[in-house]
């Protein structure tokens, strides 16, 4: 295996570990207006993604970094080519941040409202943007032989990339809810896994479209037929068991079956797309891939030997914050925000 | 406007803005740790409660930080996509290795810190907020290290029609590095420093928990003069440098046209003239060969001048005006360095009153100056960098890569008009969110009533809110 490819391999690991985690605190965000029933409600919610969504965040600023050294020109083009779904990307993130820490400095009724239609926004908007940017850099995109995106409207908003937006987000809040219903205590708990089960349904069928215009739509179950099928069975599987595990009330497991979904996911587009990065719509010649986009041998040497050795205490002390707060809120708790 | 300047337009604005809150944050947080190292080693309650209280201007700083920080990353592939490509392989590095390294400790442990009062023991409370500092001037290090890439690029060749590195040491170990890295890190710090010592003085023209504050003065207007001091010699250091490997940006900042005589005199203001590239006049100081001495360190040797400058360089790099932007240089560099002088005056004055244990009976004329001082280190901090910047140009990798060449090409100008716009707007907005809850935040102060929101979940502390 080529530097390159591992550091395809590590950039994918970032993106899972990027949706697997801010995932939930985008699904808990969605939350404060699915879900919570009164201002307390909003708050042990904002609450239990409090301590973790700042270092959740970290993740895709790591996988955009990681692009940028490891991957010059796929970052060049795939951060010019979506210029406008990333302003908007970045409005919405910035809006969400300060949200968490505003709102409960003041104590009027439309100041906190106001943040939390940022906190909706905010969490609404990243996962379907991304969702949208994925689904046509597999589909393919107006690339030429200078590696120039020049995307019209059509070309990012389609039926397939708003369909796997939407999926996206609907897995975002079915995640959240099962996050919010292992950090909190009381009838919102059980609240939040019953709307969780209610959104599956939505979910399942969203999925299924998605995998059904992924056929058409790409060459993904052309090239890596095999490995995908296998991943779409075991991810059905998870997410059977994620129902199941919701029904008994064991939420850690369907927690977990709801992070396998989106983890699968997300590694199948990655999958899909190997070894190219962005697809063109002009020719296969001018595809991005992992050797034609890559940094040199060297630069990639350093960045490897650096990342291997600091990724363990990162997840070393992440793991740990999250044991640190392993206790339920309940609405007699201290909250911060 | 073309893509072109409306990409610098765009990075000037967002870069500028997101600087005002990446020193105070620097410096408040190493205040904040100080104060609870203060509250565990000599167990006085005050020193907790002053601790949250500048921790939770830290917190409201720092969300506004982070968020505008995001952008910084994602601006250069957007608009600078040719440069992404040509640098990428030198220059992503630092970036990456600044979101693994310092970016995740910073986050994780801020949530642990403002999280974890009453579920970490004192001490691992007390550790988090250490590695917070610890991940913020790392922070620092790694994107200058990326920056002075640009000012100096070194351990890279170019090869594949782009720069590629070869020596990851001599990125790290880059001098102008050396040089910048300590210059920003003590202006971050003097930042905090002039935040909290300016608060201060609002306090003690107030008189309400005057006591509390007159120890957080004390520390800062200390921590004040050390890194005032801090920033001249390394600024003076990074000049005399920048003298050797960026002449043209020094000799723009002193409005040097012509190559001096051998003892060159050192203008306090000149009259810059770009289009008939002399100066219409000079207010030189009468100390002969000052400009040599602050050049080399001795009072001999002459300067070379832009026009002798430019003329070298179209030889070097091709047919072309290789003179940044000399008003901008010039006057950025006057308005740094007053702002630094004031600034080592003001400490040196508060220090000998803290010394002397006689804070409070410091004159209502100096807390007044103290509170309009919270300006100036912004004012140093933005007219220092738009020299750095603008003193580079034309280039943004210096002698590689011009600024017309990194733009991305296949952006259009309506695109970046609609991202400047939005931007401008929403920063214009979070700003003056942040600047009324600091108010709030300084008004209530460090033993304020608590509003209705919180509950406290201890029923004695509600028994003390009311006592206070």
């Amino acid at each position: 295996m080529s530097l390159s490819e591992l550091w395809f391999i590590l950039v994918a690991v970032l993106f899972i570990g990027f949706f697997f985690l801010e995932g939930f605190d985008f699904g808990v965000g969605m939350a404060t207006r699915l879900l919570a029933k009164n201002d307390t409600e909003k708050r042990m919610l904002i609450n239990s993604i409090g301590p973790f969504w700042d270092g959740n965040e970290v993740w895709l600023l790591t996988a955009g970094g990681a692009m940028f050294a490891a991957f010059p020109n796929w970052y060049a083009t795939l951060f010019s080519g979506f210029y406008i779904p990333l302003v908007v990307l970045l409005l919405a993130l910035i809006a969400r941040g300060v949200a968490f820490e505003f709102r409960g400095k003041v104590g009027s009724d439309s100041w906190r409202k106001a943040w939390d239609i940022s906190i909706f926004l905010g969490s609404f908007l990243p996962p379907f943007l991304l969702g949208v940017v994925f689904a046509t850099l597999m589909k393919g995109m107006p690339i030429d032989g200078d590696m120039q995106m020049h995307a019209g409207f059509f070309d990012v908003v389609n039926p397939y990339s708003v369909v796997a937006g939407l999926s996206v987000v609907c897995l975002c809040i079915v995640h959240g809810l099962m996050f919010a219903s292992l950090r909190t205590e009381g009838a919102l708990r059980l609240r939040a896994r019953e709307l969780a089960r209610k959104w599956l349904i939505p979910l399942a069928v969203l999925l299924v479209v998605l995998a059904a215009l992924t056929f058409v739509s790409t060459d993904a179950f052309q090239t890596r037929g095999v490995i995908l099928a296998i991943m779409a069975v075991v991810g059905a599987a998870a997410f059977v068991l994620a129902g199941y595990f919701m029904k008994q009330g064991r939420e850690g497991w369907a927690f977990g079956m709801t992070g396998t979904v989106i983890a699968l996911a997300v590694a199948a587009v990655f999958v899909a797309l190997f070894p190219r990065v962005m697809v063109s719509s002009l020719g296969s010649a001018f595809d991005l891939t992992v050797y034609n986009a890559a940094s040199g041998n060297y630069s990639l040497k350093v960045m490897t030997i650096v990342a291997l050795s600091l990724l363990p205490f990162v997840l070393a002390y992440q793991i740990w914050s999250y044991f640190v707060f392993h206790k339920r809120i309940h609405e007699k708790t201290h909250l911060e925000y | 406007m073309d893509v072109l300047d409306l990409a610098r337009l765009q990075y000037a604005l967002t870069t500028i803005y997101h600087f005002f809150f990446v020193p105070v944050s620097i410096g408040l947080v190493l205040f904040v740790a100080i104060m609870e190292t203060l509250y565990v080693v000599k167990k006085d309650e005050n020193y907790k409660k002053m601790a949250k209280f500048w921790g939770k201007l830290f917190l409201i700083n720092f969300a506004v930080g982070v968020v505008t920080g995001i952008l910084q990353e994602f601006q250069f592939g957007m608009n600078w996509s040719d440069y992404s490509r040509f640098v990428g392989d030198v220059f992503g590095a630092p970036l990456a290795i600044e979101a693994l390294f310092a970016f995740f400790l910073e986050s994780t442990f801020i949530g642990l810190w403002i999280f974890g009062w009453d579920k970490l023991s004192k001490k691992v409370h007390l550790a988090c907020i250490w590695l917070v500092v610890v991940g913020t001037t790392l922070s620092a290090f790694w994107i200058l290290t990326a920056n002075s890439f640009m000012q100096q690029p070194v351990g890279f060749s170019v090869q594949n029609g782009r720069a590629e590195m070869n020596d990851f040491l001599a990125l790290i170990t880059n001098p102008q590095l050396i040089y910048e890295f300590p210059h920003t890190v003590f202006g971050a710090y003097l930042t905090g420093a002039f935040v909290v010592a300016g608060i201060c003085a609002i306090k003690m023209l107030g008189k309400k928990d005057a006591h509390l504050f007159k120890s957080s003065f004390s520390i800062a207007i200390v921590i004040g003069l050390i890194s005032s001091l801090g920033v001249a010699f390394s600024g003076h250091s990074q000049a005399q440098h920048l003298v050797e490997t960026q002449p043209m940006k020094m000799a723009a900042a002193e409005g040097i046209w012509e190559t001096t005589p051998d003892k060159a005199p050192w203008a306090l203001i000149s009259g810059i003239n770009v289009d008939g590239q002399k100066n219409s006049f000079e207010l030189n100081l009468p100390i002969p060969g000052l400009l040599s001495y602050l050049s080399y360190g001795e009072f001999n040797g002459a300067v070379t001048g832009m026009k002798e400058l430019n003329a070298q360089y179209n030889q070097q790099y091709g047919q072309g005006d290789y003179i940044p932007p000399v008003k901008t240089t010039f006057w950025s560099f006057r308005f740094m360095v007053a702002s630094g002088g004031l600034l080592i005056l003001l400490s040196l004055y508060g220090t000998y009153m803290a010394l002397r244990r006689r804070v409070d009976k410091a004159p209502r004329w100096y807390w007044h100056c103290m509170k309009w001082a919270i300006a100036l280190p912004f004012i140093a901090n933005t007219s220092g960098w738009i020299m750095t910047e603008v003193g580079r140009q034309p280039w943004t990798v210096f002698g590689l890569m011009t600024t017309a060449d990194s733009v991305s090409p296949n952006v259009s100008s309506g695109s970046v008009l609609f991202s400047i716009i939005t931007f401008t707007a929403v920063y214009t907005l979070l700003g003056g969110v942040m600047v009324y809850l600091f108010v709030k935040e300084i008004k209530k102060g460090p033993s304020g009533e608590k509003e209705g929101l919180e509950q406290p979940h201890d029923p004695f502390e509600k028994e003390v809110a009311h006592v206070s």
